[in-house]
C-alpha cells in the first residue's frame, strides 16, 4: 500500500503526461488510417488539443518575448517545473481535496435527493420552504467557513461540510421540479386507474426526475469543488487550498500556478466523471443522439 | 335498432344527473346542469365548442373531479373515487420516454388489481396479451422500440392500447385523434372502431371530440354542448348499422347529420 502510494505521489505528473501523449497519439492514428470523408470530422477531435496547446504556447513565448518575472505571471515552462519540484505536495494535497470534496458532495446528494422528493411531493412543504432555501443559498458560504471552525476546529470537516453546504440546493431544486411538473394528462391516466400517491411517484415521477438529477449533478460537483478549497484555504491543515494559502504566504508564485493547474485538471475529472454518468443513466432523455438505432 | 344482438337490456352505465362543476370557488361554472346517460356497451361521444367543459366531464365520469351539485353514477355506483375501471386517452399521447412501448403498454397492469398481483408469475401470459393487443392496432414488433421512436400516429394507438390493457368497462378519450393528419385520423377511426366492436356490449367508450364527422362515424349516441358553462343542448342518436365503413362519411344522409348538429352547436353560440 505504502509503496503504491508512494509511486503515486512521485510520478502522477509523468503518468499524466504518458497518458495524454498516449490518447493524441490514438487520435492521429485514426484521423491518418480514416477516408477523407471521415478526416474532417475527426479533426474536429483534436482541435481542443490544438488550442490548448497554442495557448500555452503564445502564453510562454509572451513572457519570454517581455521577460516577464516569474513573481509576476510564471510562463508555462516554469509552471511545469514547479509542478515537477512539487510533484509530492501537490499530489497529497489534490488527493485531500478530492476526497472532501466527494464526501461533501455525496452528503449533498443523499440530503438532496430526500429533501427534493419531499418538496416535489407535497405542495405546503414546497411553498413552505422554497423561500427558506432561497435565502439559505444566497448567503456566501465563505461567511460560514469562520462558524464551521469554531464548531469543529480546523480540519477536514468544516472543508466537507461547506462543500455539502454550496452543492446541495441545486439538486433539490432539479429533483423537486422533475418531480412537480409532471404532465397532468400523465397523471389523470394514472388516478383513473385507482395509483395511490406513492405509485404515482414511484412510476412516473421519480424516473421522470432523473434527467433533472444528473443534470443538477454537473453543477454541483463543481460549487462542491469552490467549497471545499475555500474551507481549506481558511481552516484546514490539508488540501490544494491550504497549499495555496502557504505558497501565497511563501510569495512562490509558480507553486500557486501549479496548484491552479492541478486545480483545473482535477476539476475537469470530476466534471467529466459526472457527465459520464448522466449519460449512462439517463440516455433515453438525450434521444436525439442514438434516436436511429 | 342495428346493434348487435349481445347487448342484453339496455342499462345506464354513466349517469350524469344535473351536475354542476366549478373550479374554484366564486369562479364561473365549467359545467351547469349537465344530464347526461350513456348506456351500456353504449359508444358516445360529446361535441361542442372549445372551452365549453367536455374535459371537465370526462374528469368528473372518472371521478378525478367531485361535482358541486348532482349526482354521478358508475356502473351502478355513486362515484366518490377515482373509478378504477377506466381507461384513458388524451390528445397527446402521454407515453413515459423511458419505458419501451410495451413496457408502457403493461403500466395500468402494474396498477391495477388483480392483475398487479398477478404480473410477476403470469408475466409471459401479459406480455403475450399486450404483443396481441399491439398487433391488432397495427403495431406488430413495435413493443421493444421506444415511444419516442414511433410517428405520432403510432404513438396514439400505443397509448389506446394502453387505456385498453387492463380490459376495463369504461374508457373515455379526450380528443384523442385531434393532432393527427386526415389520414392518419381516418385510420384511427377504424381501429377505434374496431376494439369496441370485438369488446362487444362490456366496453363502453365516451368520446369527447370538437371533429362532428369523427362523432357521427363512431358513434351511437351523440351529446351537443353549448359553450361555457356547458349545458346539454341536443341529444341524438346515430342508427347507421354497424360495423360502418370509412365510406358511409361521403354519403349524403350521414352529411345531413353532421350538418344539423353543426347547425345546433352555431346556433348555441350565437347566443351565447
Amino acid at each position: 500500500m505504502d509503496d503504491l502510494a508512494e509511486f503515486l505521489l512521485t510520478s502522477w505528473p509523468a503518468a499524466l503526461v504518458i497518458g495524454v501523449a498516449i490518447y493524441i497519439g490514438y487520435l492521429l492514428y485514426k484521423v491518418i488510417g480514416a477516408s477523407a470523408l471521415d478526416r474532417t470530422k475527426l479533426s474536429l477531435q483534436l482541435a481542443p488539443l490544438f488550442c490548448t496547446f497554442g495557448t500555452f504556447l503564445v502564453w510562454e513565448l509572451l513572457c519570454k518575448a517581455f521577460a516577464v518575472s516569474t513573481f509576476v505571471l510564471p510562463a508555462p515552462s516554469d509552471i511545469a517545473i514547479a509542478i515537477w519540484q512539487f510533484r509530492r505536495q501537490i499530489g497529497f494535497h489534490s488527493f485531500h481535496t478530492a476526497w472532501m470534496t466527494l464526501a461533501g458532495f455525496g452528503l449533498a446528494v443523499a440530503f438532496g435527493i430526500a429533501l427534493g422528493l419531499l418538496l416535489g411531493a407535497s405542495r405546503f412543504f414546497y411553498a413552505g420552504f422554497y423561500p427558506l432555501l432561497v435565502g439559505f443559498n444566497s448567503i456566501p458560504k465563505v461567511a460560514v467557513v469562520p462558524i464551521l471552525v469554531i464548531w469543529f476546529g480546523v480540519g477536514w470537516l468544516p472543508a466537507v461540510l461547506t462543500a455539502f453546504m454550496i452543492s446541495f440546493f441545486p439538486i433539490v431544486v432539479n429533483v423537486a421540479t422533475g418531480l412537480a411538473t409532471i404532465e397532468p394528462e400523465t397523471e389523470d391516466v394514472l388516478k383513473a386507474l385507482g395509483a395511490s400517491k406513492l405509485q404515482i411517484m414511484t412510476k412516473v415521477g421519480i424516473p421522470r426526475s432523473l434527467p433533472y438529477f444528473f443534470g443538477s449533478l454537473k453543477v454541483a460537483i463543481t460549487l462542491a469543488y469552490v467549497g471545499s478549497v475555500i474551507a481549506e484555504y481558511n481552516a484546514s491543515r490539508y488540501g490544494i487550498g491550504n497549499l495555496m494559502a502557504r505558497a501565497s504566504a511563501d510569495f512562490n508564485v509558480p507553486l500557486l500556478f501549479a496548484a491552479l493547474i492541478a486545480l483545473a485538471i482535477l476539476g475537469v475529472a470530476m466534471y467529466m466523471a459526472t457527465v459520464w454518468l448522466e449519460n449512462r443513466m439517463t440516455g433515453w432523455a438525450q434521444r436525439s443522439s442514438f434516436a436511429a438505432t | 335498432m342495428h346493434r348487435s344482438e349481445s347487448v342484453s337490456p339496455l342499462r345506464p352505465f354513466v349517469e350524469l344527473t344535473g351536475v354542476s362543476h366549478t373550479y374554484a370557488t366564486g369562479g364561473t361554472l365549467a359545467v351547469d346542469g349537465l344530464d347526461i346517460r350513456v348506456n351500456e356497451g353504449e359508444f358516445a361521444a360529446v361535441v361542442g365548442p372549445s372551452g365549453c367543459g367536455k374535459s371537465t366531464l370526462m374528469k368528473l365520469a372518472t371521478g378525478l373531479q367531485f361535482p358541486q351539485s348532482g349526482a354521478v353514477v358508475v356502473d351502478g355506483k355513486e362515484v366518490r373515487d377515482p373509478v378504477k375501471i377506466a381507461g384513458m386517452a388524451f390528445q397527446a399521447p402521454t407515453l413515459l420516454p423511458w419505458r419501451t412501448t410495451l413496457e408502457n403498454l403493461m403500466l395500468p397492469l402494474e396498477i391495477v388489481e388483480p392483475h398487479r398481483s398477478r404480473l410477476r408469475r403470469h408475466k409471459a401470459e401479459y406480455v403475450a396479451k399486450a404483443e396481441a393487443l399491439l398487433a391488432s392496432v397495427g403495431l406488430e414488433g413495435a413493443g421493444s422500440k421506444f415511444p419516442w421512436q414511433l410517428s405520432g400516429g403510432m404513438q396514439q394507438r400505443a397509448s389506446l392500447c394502453r387505456a385498453l390493457i387492463h380490459e376495463p368497462k369504461l374508457l373515455m378519450l379526450d380528443e384523442p385523434f385531434g393532432a393527427l393528419d386526415a389520414f392518419t385520423r381516418e385510420e384511427l377511426w377504424c381501429v377505434i372502431r374496431d376494439l369496441h366492436a370485438r369488446m362487444a356490449g362490456t366496453l363502453t367508450v365516451i368520446l369527447v371530440t370538437h371533429d362532428l364527422r369523427e362523432a357521427v362515424f363512431l358513434a351511437d349516441r351523440i351529446f351537443c354542448m353549448s359553450s361555457r358553462p356547458g349545458r346539454i343542448i341536443a341529444e341524438r342518436e346515430v342508427a347507421f348499422a354497424r360495423p360502418r365503413d370509412i365510406e358511409i362519411t361521403y354519403k349524403p344522409d350521414f352529411s345531413d347529420i353532421v350538418h344539423d348538429l353543426r347547425g345546433r352547436i352555431a346556433q348555441a353560440r350565437s347566443t351565447a
